[in-house]
């Protein structure tokens, strides 16, 4: 059993600071997403799991262990990358067979623990092809294979997903959370730019921007009650309007709002926190009246933008009978409970 | 790619008839292979819209036929190449004393002369060829993947380095190791002794050492462009499997540099063979290879028949050589 730990770690490049003091623990067992937009500094953070990027400061302990020193070939950890990496001179089955060669795993294991890795990912008719000769998907279950196969107690997965289309992405997904529960000892760390990745795979997801930890928590708890503006976007793309707090509610735009949480002291400028699909059509509590400046048609939902004494509130509704027009006027609502106040943040959303 | 998965792929020969689907209909004898064609037809559709181009009749609107551009370079090659060369040949056939035609052939093969000479030029050659292998290699790694402060500078050098001649090398190793060279100079200041104790320039070894030193950058050539086409996540997803960096040059980039090795070394192996300018300018008396073998047959002793035959030979070992490069090459996916 080992999980991961960060402790004050900052890595710097070429002057500049891209992960800055990450203090984050991985439990053993545990899938943690590291998620953000690029530059955000989550590869560099599983890159110092990894051993590839050496910290200017804090440690990393894998399994209570101090690895910040140690080579990559010391720390006994599995990876996955987004483009599979797979050796494209050896066949699948040597693929799968080499970090047991490097790790001198007795010959007569070696068979048994390369088809059981291939039987896992649902890869064992292919042990005898090369890479070339493989889908993306199938070189992406051999790379998954190949690092299972040494029994990390750590995995790796670097935007695993990523070069793969849509479709196979969500088949992925699913196979990637069997295999976390037949393997219920191993701490996964997971990087992504896809929340839906994330809020699908991880038990926790860390929310990473500007080589800073953000928020940490569990997806409900990320998606329900973010604690910061970035979060509340970047997570479910929320509505952020800016408020000022009132005795009871808030004021928006000079209009009163009810609100159950988040009180903060009144008269303090903050943020409101509202999901686009929480907000419904027409008369109710906390009103919000506009015109529609966009409207997007997605399927089973429609996504209208609409202007609200000039801030755009994006809505999205189940799919309308009649299509709105641009320039139509509207009102929205959203229930009391549904929106949390954040403290305003340097950021104007 | 015959064991690629694709489905579809086996059914190309199938292409025409899916494009015209209104002659499947109109022979309802062949329905089967129209519905055979049908299911193929993902999988081929898109070498199969490609096809119309490829087959069909180009646009004649140019009046020369297209043969005839070939005329130019193939005169002009006629005339400086392979005229001087058929004269070569023919030469190599005509002794100038009368006699048969493989009258020159027998004697300089049974000449002592000459097989020294061939002993020679081949095992300075592979000597050379292997030297700069494992040297390029190694020199090719560092720069590859070592990070250092001014590796692009050192890549960049090596490009130059490649448009110096050959004896430039050899000029700056007698520069430095030569009889009256820095090293020697410093030994008798030093010791006061009459004479250096370098002496191996003139010897074979110091041929060796001088197309070794001039054709090690040829190698790496190829080697750095094989090496920045290496994902370098191969290697890191290699060391986080356990492998030790030594394991990771022998089981990942080696393999992967086998056809840029087998080129370099080809083509170092053939220039190795035909080197006359490091052979001359080092002053090793004693080492005679082919180049300078046609050179002393022709130059000094002016028999031209048998130097014809030595470069006839000498041609035909490069000739020879380059065949089996191309056919490795290929093989290697080069």
């Amino acid at each position: 059993m080992s999980g991961i730990r960060f402790e004050g770690v900052s890595v710097e490049y070429g002057g500049n600071t891209v992960l800055d003091r990450l203090d984050l623990t991985v439990e053993p067992g545990e899938v943690m997403a590291l998620l953000g937009p690029s530059g955000s500094g989550k590869t560099t953070a599983l890159r110092a799991v990894a051993g590839f990027v050496r910290p200017a400061a804090g440690r990393v302990l894998i399994g209570g262990r101090d690895v910040t020193a140690l080579p990559p070939h010391k720390r006994g950890i599995g990876m996955v990358v987004q483009q599979y990496a797979l050796f494209p001179h050896m066949r699948v089955e040597d693929n799968v067979a080499f970090g047991l060669k490097a790790q001198k795993a007795p010959k007569a294991e070696m068979a048994g623990r390369v088809a059981e890795a291939l039987e896992m990912t649902g890869m064992a008719a292919y042990a005898k092809r090369h890479p070339r000769e493989l889908s993306g998907g199938q070189q992406q279950r051999v790379a998954i294979a190949r690092a299972l196969a040494i029994r990390p107690g750590v995995l790796l997965l670097d935007e695993p997903l990523s070069a793969l289309d849509a479709q196979l992405r969500s088949g992925m997904l699913a196979e990637l959370a069997r295999l976390h529960r037949e393997l219920p000892d191993v701490s996964i760390l997971y990087v992504t730019h896809d929340q839906v990745e994330a809020l699908t795979l991880a038990d926790r997801i860390a929310v990473m921007d500007r080589a800073r930890l953000q928020d940490c928590g569990t997806p409900q708890e990320l998606y329900r009650a973010p604690r910061t503006e970035f979060t509340a976007s970047f997570v479910g793309n929320a509505n952020l309007l800016p408020v000022t707090v009132a005795e009871a509610g808030a004021l928006f735009a000079g209009r009163a709002l009810e609100l159950d949480r988040g009180r903060a002291v009144p008269g303090a400028h903050a943020t409101l926190c509202v999901r686009p699909h929480l907000l419904g059509l027409g008369a109710g509590p906390n009103a919000l009246s506009g015109t529609i400046t966009e409207v997007q048609w997605r399927g089973s939902t429609h996504r209208l933008y609409v202007d609200v004494e000039g801030h755009r509130i994006k809505a999205d509704l189940p799919e309308l009978r009649e299509t709105p027009a641009l320039g139509d006027h509207v009102t929205l609502h959203f229930e009391p409970r549904d929106a949390v106040l954040l403290a305003a943040g340097v950021s104007d959303g | 790619m015959a064991d690629a998965p694709r489905p579809g792929g086996r059914a190309t020969a199938h292409i025409p008839g899916t494009r015209t689907p209104e002659h499947n209909g109109a022979a309802p004898g062949h329905g089967g292979t129209a519905r055979h064609r049908a299911v193929a037809g993902p999988g081929a559709a898109p070498s199969g819209s490609r096809t119309p181009q490829g087959t069909g009749a180009p646009q004649r609107t140019r009046t020369v036929p297209g043969w005839l551009w070939s005329l130019p370079p193939v005169a002009a090659l006629a005339l400086v190449f392979l005229y001087p060369l058929a004269l070569v040949v023919q030469q190599s056939f005509s002794p100038e004393n009368g006699g048969g035609a493989f009258d020159a052939y027998a004697s300089v093969f049974r000449s002592h002369s000459f097989r020294e000479a061939l002993g020679t030029t081949v095992w300075l050659a592979a000597g050379a060829t292997v030297g700069c292998l494992v040297l390029g290699f190694v020199l090719a790694l560092i720069i590859a993947f070592v990070p250092f402060p001014g590796a692009k500078a050192v890549s960049k050098f090596i490009d130059v380095f490649l448009s110096f001649p050959s004896f430039l090398i050899t000029l700056a190793l007698l520069f430095i190791y030569g009889t009256v060279g820095m090293a020697n100079g410093l030994w008798t200041d030093v010791s006061g002794s009459a004479e250096g104790p370098f002496h191996f320039l003139t010897t074979p070894w110091g041929v060796l050492l001088a197309e070794i030193t001039y054709f090690t950058p040829f190698v790496m050539r190829p080697l750095l462009a094989a090496f920045s086409q290496l994902d370098t996540a191969q290697l890191e997803v290699a060391s986080s499997l356990g492998a030790k960096p030594a394991r990771i040059v022998r089981r990942v980039i080696l393999p992967e540099a086998l056809p840029a090795l087998a080129a370099g070394g080809s083509l170092v192996l053939v220039m190795c063979l035909n080197e006359f300018g490091i052979v001359l300018f080092t002053g090793a008396k004693d080492v005679t290879t082919l180049p300078m073998l046609v050179y002393g047959k022709a130059i000094l002793e002016s028999d031209y028949s048998a130097a014809c035959v030595v470069a006839v030979v000498n041609i035909a070992i490069s000739v020879g050589l380059f065949g089996l490069y191309r056919v490795v090459g290929k093989r290697a996916g080069a």
